[in-house]
């Protein structure tokens, strides 16, 4: 590949502009040859350099007493005490699950996992976020069956217990699905590992599996947006491989645990390439790689495709110099492949040889660090006002309320995903304290009293509408589940999914999302410390609804205070601390019932969140609660029936008396009004806890019952209450709720 | 006692089985790494689950060549302890130190919840902290559990009295909706003519501690503590 001819059409096909290439041109001070544009075209896209992103990226707060590490490595770690640090980060392989479900979601597990053990911790949990369209859509039940076995099938493998998620179902992800997946390790504090090609002369040892010809260009093609041939892709989607990858992960806790490791970074996204420029650039090192020792699968692979190969479970690491053979060692042990590749230098350079023959040579940090930034435009889509305008009077109130709560639990979104948390593997490592099917799954800390509670969330709907407030409460709701069992909140991952950056409405949706994200956190005292931008998520020129995930570590200084959100014994009183509203925009009943999603999404008070969520932790840590659950999607009497009926060991049913206090009918029992939450707690202790709430300034009532096997709900009010009782059993809601989806798979 | 906790490549349970007999129940434990030949000293053999070699064949079909499985082999017909839980009961078919074979699921699916599995001989060295009948709630994890064997050994193993676990109803019925994968005969654990080995697929290593919400699965591993060194539970199966 001398004689290259760089075309406007190779170009286009790495995805480099015009000025993109310019810039190549200045920093090497003549034309790349074909496995440098390669390796820009990898370094440079969307996917690994951030380039739309990183300008309002640095915005996010970042800092905190408790952060270790934060955005930049692998991934995130905060403090937890005894010594010890929860790393943590969330990722998308969206673009891939797509493509190939299984394999896609597979290999975005193995990636998180991969990012959370490199830093020296073990992962102890795997969460997930999806996104799917409706399932009536034969293609959408597909991608859920793939997705979810691919989740299962890789984590399941690794004995990484998948703890909890959520999954939204909404015609907008159709042809473009969200598969975020979250990892939590556990560190010792002092024993952090970061991807540093430190100490010239230090030889760069590759291990984990041999590099093929899969994934080549994987980044590039994650950072570009679909058509009707999106399947012609497939060969750029890695296959996973998971008994390896677990092999990978003993192999670099047993190095780790000695000393002869200086910097260890995987290879992800633009594989051998981004790991080595990144690890120099970090250290203003070089490194000086001889391609003819990387393990390969197949003969007569070219540098280009070893640099740009994504095949899975690889590893690059710098050991220090004359401790190659204990390293070796322990890699053969796994039955793993090993090769010293190359050494660290002073140039700065990532020189690449082929039998000693310089096949390229870039600066490091121009790969890395230095890669194009772009402030692009941005202004409101023009549709934005008619997407907020509602008009109330036009909607006619519900009349038969019980058909409309039964409708609303039929909603996959809603329903129970006991089809699909019951399929991981969600107890091995025997941490598991709070399962799937809570407001957040917790995790006692083995050698400690103590236990973590992890909670993903967003309402992309509500984003979509106003993706500052969306943004805000993706982080409030977030906090408040991990406040339902107890636990206090300490970091935040994210993973920030929208359309095509290109378009203006876009990025105004993604400017104001890191706004929303920014003051919810800076409000609750709670740091971003890793995250991802997935962009490009559009389809035929259609882009998902702004869907920037959050991921949130919550923590527990007594794991057996832990609550869970399901009703513990007949005769408890129910409380509702927070206000209801008439909250109509943006909500589940809204799309359900009337077809619409329109509206402005719920009023978010921080200062009321921030009381009302350090109201509940005070409540559950001085043991006066027995279940905690946040009101989200479906409002009030939604969260009522999860009471009831989410618990495995029993149902209970409650009856429940509401004031309508001059609100809709709709709005107090299925309206989103944010900062609520149920509790149930001891007869007894009722009027207390009432105190309590009151003088912390949170609104609080006694709004029912625990007991019998219906959940009543009665209004009281002018006539207008009449109709809007619900007196429903048990097992009818149970029917909906928890069967929904197999019914709709055809599996009930 | 002391407990030996082999690790396959791709166990995965490994920690939890050691964590259960050191931590929670003060016993000393040795990891056991799969090229060992010889299991000196010990008086118990724990094969833990996961998914050895990545099962990507059969699942324990290639765990049983690892070297360690010769010497797990002496060490069982030499009446020593082995119970085999999830992938460790899957290797133990596969080896030939129990009868029958594993097919997948009736739902094609992983599976992972709790189930109830009913004690039908609490007369032996892995269930003697149990009564007979006893209704143990006690989680599966497995895509593969669906024991299957031919009506002669099947007979045979009934006779015996080696089905120790049955999947029953939380009343202890044993239904075909309280079967979660399929097993013959709703069959979840079974144990050797001898009465040393035990193979059961639920994870009792996940339902013995308080903080996780379920005990039941503590009794599985104090019976194999209360029968160490009691000859008469050691000889050949009681009852039959």
């Amino acid at each position: 590949m001398n004689a290259l001819v760089i075309t406007k059409a190779l170009l286009e096909q790495h995805k480099l502009s015009d000025d993109e290439y310019k810039k190549i041109l200045e920093i090497l001070g003549r034309e790349p040859n074909w496995t440098e544009l390669g390796m820009f075209s990898a370094m440079w896209s969307e996917h690994c350099s951030y380039k739309s992103s990183r300008i309002h990226l640095k915005k996010l707060p970042t800092t905190g007493p408790r952060v270790v590490q934060g955005p930049g490595e692998n991934a995130g770690a905060v403090d937890i005490g005894d010594g010890l640090c929860a790393v943590f980060k969330m990722e998308s392989h969206n673009h891939p699950s797509f493509i190939e479900p299984y394999q896609g979601a597979a290999t975005g597990v193995g990636g998180i996992l991969r990012d959370i053990f490199t830093m020296g911790a073990r992962p102890i949990a795997l969460l997930n976020s999806l996104r799917f369209g409706g399932l009536d859509n034969a293609n959408t039940r597909h991608l859920l069956k793939g997705v979810v076995s691919g989740i299962a099938g890789y984590g399941n493998c690794m004995g990484v217990p998948t703890v909890g998620g959520e999954i939204v179902f909404n015609d907008i992800y159709a042809l473009n699905p969200l598969v975020n997946v979250f990892c939590l390790g556990i560190a010792k504090k002092d024993k952090i590992f970061l991807g540093k090609a430190a100490g010239v002369g230090n030889p760069v040892i590759y291990f984990g599996s041999k590099t093929g010809r899969d994934g080549i260009h994987g980044a590039t093609m994650a950072s570009d947006s679909f058509d009707e041939q999106a399947g012609q892709k497939r060969p750029t989607v890695q296959v996973g491989d998971p008994f390896t990858e677990k092999l990978l992960l003993e192999a670099c806790l047993e190095l780790m645990a000695g000393d002869c490791l200086v910097g260890i970074q995987d290879m992800g996204a633009a594989g051998l390439t981004s790991s080595a420029c990144e690890m120099a650039s970090r250290e203003g090192t070089g490194v000086e790689l001889e391609l003819a020792d990387v393990p390969r699968r197949e003969p007569r692979m070219t540098p280009y495709e070893i640099m740009l190969s994504e095949s899975q479970e690889r590893m690059l690491m710098v050991a220090k110099a004359g401790r190659e053979d204990e390293v070796i060692k322990i890699c053969r042990k796994w039955d793993l492949d090993v090769a010293v590749i190359g050494r660290v230098t002073d140039t700065g350079k990532v020189v690449l040889k082929e039998h000693g023959q310089v096949v390229a040579e870039i600066p490091a940090k121009a790969l890395a660090d230095e890669g194009p930034r772009y402030d692009r435009p941005s202004s409101p889509p023009a549709y934005q006002e008619m997407l907020q305008a509602l008009n109330h009077d036009a909607l006619p109130d519900v009349k038969d309320a019980n058909a409309a709560l039964l409708a609303l639990l039929d909603s996959p979104t809603i329903a129970s995903k006991r089809w699909v948390y019951e399929q991981y593997d969600h107890m091995v490592r025997t941490n598991t304290m709070v399962r799937p099917g809570s407001d957040a799954a917790v995790l006692r800390v083995k050698g400690t009293n103590k236990a973590l509670a992890l909670s993903v969330d967003c309402n992309g709907r509500y984003c979509l509408l106003n993706p500052y407030e969306g943004a805000k409460i993706a982080i409030a709701e977030c906090a408040r589940n991990l406040a339902c069992s107890g636990a206090e909140p300490i970091g935040v991952t994210d993973c920030l999914n929208f359309g095509n950056p290109q378009r203006p409405e876009v990025m105004w949706q993604f400017v104001l999302a890191i706004e929303g994200l920014k003051d919810a956190c800076e409000a609750l005292n709670v740091p971003i410390v890793s995250g991802n931008v997935s962009l490009y998520n559009e389809t035929n020129d259609l882009s998902i609804y702004p869907t920037p995930m959050i991921g949130m570590v919550g923590l527990i200084e007594e794991a057996d205070r832990a609550v869970t959100q399901w009703f513990k014994q007949s005769g408890d009183a129910i409380i509702l601390l927070g206000q209801t509203r008439e909250d109509l925009g943006g909500t589940e009943y809204l799309k359900v019932v009337h077809h619409r999603e329109q509206g402005s999404p719920p009023l978010l008070s921080l200062e009321t969140e921030k009381a009302v969520q350090a109201c509940t932790i005070r409540l559950i840590r001085e043991g006066l609660v027995q279940s905690a659950h946040d009101c989200s999607d479906g409002g009030l009497a939604v969260a009522l029936t999860e009471c009831c009926i989410s618990g495995s060991a029993q149902r209970l049913g409650a009856v429940v008396q509401l004031p309508l206090d001059g609100l809709r009918r709709d709005a107090l029992l299925f309206g989103e009004s944010q900062s609520r939450i149920l509790l149930s707690v001891k007869a007894e202790v009722a009027e207390r806890v009432l105190n309590v709430a009151w003088d912390a300034g949170v609104h609080a009532a006694r709004i029912g019952t625990v007991g019998g096997d219906r959940l009543v709900i009665q209004v009281d009010g002018d006539q207008r209450a009449a109709g809007c009782k619900i007196d429903l059993e048990l097992t009818a809601l149970y029917d909906h709720w928890g069967l929904a989806i197999p019914r709709a798979l055809g599996q009930d | 006692m002391k407990i030996g906790v082999v690790v396959f490549p791709g166990s995965n349970c490994d920690h939890d089985c050691q964590y259960i007999f050191q931590d929670v129940l003060g016993q000393y434990v040795e990891m056991i790494w799969h090229k060992e030949t010889l299991l000196a000293g010990l008086d118990a053999v724990v094969l833990p689950g996961g998914f050895s070699y990545g099962d990507y064949l059969r699942t324990g079909a290639i765990a049983r060549f690892s070297p360690v499985m010769g010497a797990v082999k002496a060490f069982a017909s030499k009446g020593g302890l082995v119970i085999g839980i999830c992938n460790g009961f899957q290797i133990l078919l596969e080896a030939g130190l129990l009868p029958g074979v594993m097919l997948r699921n009736t739902s094609l699916n992983f599976i992972c919840k709790d189930v109830y599995v009913k004690v039908e001989n609490a007369a032996t060295r892995f269930t003697n902290q149990c009564e007979s009948g006893q209704v143990l709630k006690i989680p599966i994890a497995h895509a593969d559990g669906n024991y299957y064997t031919d009506p002669v050994t099947l007979g045979g193993i009934k006779a015996n009295a080696q089905v120790l676990f049955r999947y029953c109803t939380a009343d202890g019925k044993v239904t075909p909706d309280a079967n979660p994968n399929g097993s013959l005969d709703n069959i979840a654990g079974i144990m050797n003519a001898d009465g040393n080995v035990l193979g059961m697929m639920p994870h009792p290593e996940r339902s013995a501690e308080s903080i996780l919400g379920n005990e039941d699965g503590r009794l599985i591993f104090q019976s194999m503590l209360s029968s160490f060194g009691k000859p008469e539970l050691q000889s050949r199966l009681i009852g039959v």
